[in-house]
């Protein structure tokens, strides 16, 4: 037991006791809202950490968000069941897509293209498909007869809700920890530098950048299927398209790419500023947090390349980190 | 039966020819894109963004000073190249050195800073011109006069910046570098200033690009997500930096949207058009045009 594991455990502690202390719904929604992205972040950062920049997590998180919410309007399917299936659809569009990517190196500039127009793809069938879903006005899941149904996964509290996605929350940053630790990443490493020279050395690179691109889009599916069902409305503006795909990005550079809490800070401090200009200027507010967003993102990327996280635990640590095991 | 054909053929050519038409603009737009990869080795992802800073442009000099088209259209074009110019010395130069995908993102992040800068400026309302450009009737077909100018406009333009290329000294420079970035500075070419220069043509076919496009759609903050991923990936499609693949690949882009718009809904176009895109990019992935190795 070393410092560092205590400090997880107490900190997983007060999150888990923080709603049955503080009950504040506004406060514990923002919180819920910062989980979910959060996670949805962490899984973009999964692959974004080794040069696979995709810009077509939005169209994964759109796939997760409208599958379920379909499944669930139209054919009955619980969330439970639906939740897995939309997963699955994210997961064959992944490899459908990164399948022949990886096969005939598209790698750089190539890639990030190719998955802006999955991206691109999925926004515009949503928006086509108009009859079964709304089109650019949004969706909405139908509500279970009372306020809270474990079937239908539909709680009117925010305390399930944000125990929810603490819960998955933690997945998120103990699969980036499993990955961090594993063989993969090394594999992953050498493969961002070099991919000949990383296949000469025995690393299978297809099958390597398939197994990050396959998590990282199974997870950000979830992400999109969690959003749904907690906002009960989903538009194709805030959860598939390049937008929410560069807002991913932006966030995850923020925070820091190379850190497993990076993606959270990202997170924590999006919002915040999200919904501190929202309160503070009210209506006249639209437009000025992207704005922030894109001019810090433009400064980040020019003086902080680590993002925020990164950069301040640098100058706490004097030599490079070495993967601890205990 | 023999009448239905005859109305299908015709709708069949009037799209087409507007196929055509639309294939122009992107041609424009995909020349502009490329210059800037194959001489600087960088994406612009938010070259969209600039175009609907020359539409507002074209907007207000029309609208609020009443300038007429063709006097406000120069001045938009030295603007957008300002703004092309600028990008590179505030965004770009400082990142000249650091891994592409840095680049490529901070220009996302100019992506939101136009994006929300016009919203936060002009607001969200749709605008346009108010100039009803007549509707050329040809047989049973209709072609708006909107589209041929503008299709006449960009092929202008491409020839301009062709001559350029070939005829001065500059233009050989720019081409030279695109060649050899290491071996030009060797050979006395500022390669700063060409990189400038570069930007600020790029920036210029951007804001020809919005001239004419804001003919045709209304202008809000939001219009460059409806041409730029196309931008991008006919660029891709024709081979980033490949100036006639790009050319190619536009009006082979354009000519699906305008089809599949023809059978179904325009978004299907749209879809066609990218599911395409990412078939090429397995068969021929670096581009319509290159030799295969």
């Amino acid at each position: 037991m070393n410092r560092q594991v205590i400090g997880w455990i107490v900190g997983i502690a007060a999150l888990i006791a923080l709603p049955f202390v503080h009950r504040d719904p506004y406060h514990l929604h923002l919180l819920v809202l910062i989980l979910i992205w959060s996670f949805a972040y962490t899984s973009w950062s999964i692959m974004g950490r080794f040069g696979l920049v995709s810009l077509g997590h939005g169209g994964f998180m759109g796939i997760g968000a409208y599958v379920t919410a379909l499944l669930w309007n139209h054919v009955g399917i619980s969330p439970w069941i639906g939740i897995p299936l939309s997963m699955v659809t994210a997961g064959v569009l992944a490899l459908i897509v990164a399948y022949p990517c990886f096969r005939f190196r598209i790698t750089g500039h190539y890639f990030v293209l190719v998955t802006l127009a999955l991206s691109g793809i999925v926004l515009q069938v949503i928006t086509a498909t108009r009859d079964w879903t709304g089109g650019s006005l949004g969706y909405t899941p139908q509500r279970a007869g009372s306020g809270r149904s474990l079937f239908a996964l539909q709680f009117d509290d925010k305390i399930t809700w944000y125990l929810i996605a603490l819960g998955v929350w933690l997945v998120g940053l103990v699969v980036w920890r499993w990955i961090d630790h594993s063989m993969s990443r090394h594999a992953m490493e050498a493969i961002s530098e070099d991919e000949d020279a990383a296949a000469a050395a025995g690393v299978n690179v297809t099958a390597e950048k398939l197994k990050i691109t396959l998590i990282s889009a199974l997870m950000t599916a979830l992400a999109g299927a969690l959003y749904c069902q907690y906002q009960m409305f989903i538009s194709p503006d805030t959860v598939s398209g390049i937008a929410v795909s560069l807002q991913m990005v932006f966030a995850v550079i923020v925070g820091g790419v190379y850190v497993s809490l990076g993606p959270t800070i990202g997170a924590i401090i999006t919002i915040l500023l999200a919904e501190f200009l929202r309160i503070g200027f009210g209506t006249k507010a639209v437009g000025w947090d992207n704005l922030v967003y894109g001019i810090l993102l433009v400064l980040f990327i020019i003086f902080l390349p680590k993002g925020i996280l990164g950069s301040v635990l640098d100058k706490f640590r004097t030599q490079p980190k070495v993967p601890q095991r205990s | 039966m023999q009448a239905f054909l005859d109305v299908f053929d015709i709708y069949f050519l009037e799209a087409v020819i507007n196929g055509i038409l639309l294939g122009g603009v992107l041609a424009l737009l995909a020349l502009g894109l490329n210059l800037i990869f194959g001489v600087i080795d960088v994406t612009w992802i938010c070259y969209a963004e600039l175009v609907m800073i020359g539409m507002y442009g074209m907007y207000y000099l029309v609208q609020y000073y009443h300038l007429p088209y063709w006097a406000a259209a120069p001045l938009v074009i030295l603007l957008v190249a300002l703004l092309g110019a600028a990008l590179h010395f505030l965004v770009i130069a400082p990142l000249l050195t650091a891994p592409p995908i840095n680049q490529l993102l901070a220009t996302g992040g100019v992506l939101f800073i136009l994006q929300s800068f016009a919203t936060v400026a002009f607001g969200i309302d749709f605008r346009n011109l108010g100039i009803r450009l007549p509707v050329l009737a040809l047989g049973d077909m209709n072609f708006s006069y909107a589209r041929l100018l503008s299709f006449g406009a960009a092929l202008i333009g491409m020839i301009g910046v062709y001559l350029f290329m070939t005829k001065t000294f500059t233009g050989t420079a720019i081409r030279a570098i695109a060649q050899d970035r290491q071996i030009m500075s060797l050979m006395g070419v500022d390669a700063k200033r060409i990189y400038l220069i570069t930007s600020a043509i790029g920036g210029g076919l951007a804001g020809l690009a919005a001239c004419l496009l804001v003919l045709q759609y209304d202008v809000h903050p939001f219009v460059g997500l409806s041409f730029g991923p196309v931008t991008f990936l006919i660029c891709v499609l024709g081979g980033l930096g490949n100036f006639i693949g790009g050319f190619v690949a536009a009006f082979v882009f354009a000519e699906i949207i305008s089809l599949g718009g023809l059978f179904s809904d325009l978004e299907w176009g749209y879809v066609l058009a990218f599911a395409f895109f990412i078939i090429m990019m397995f068969i021929r992935p670096a581009g319509l045009l290159a030799r295969r190795s």
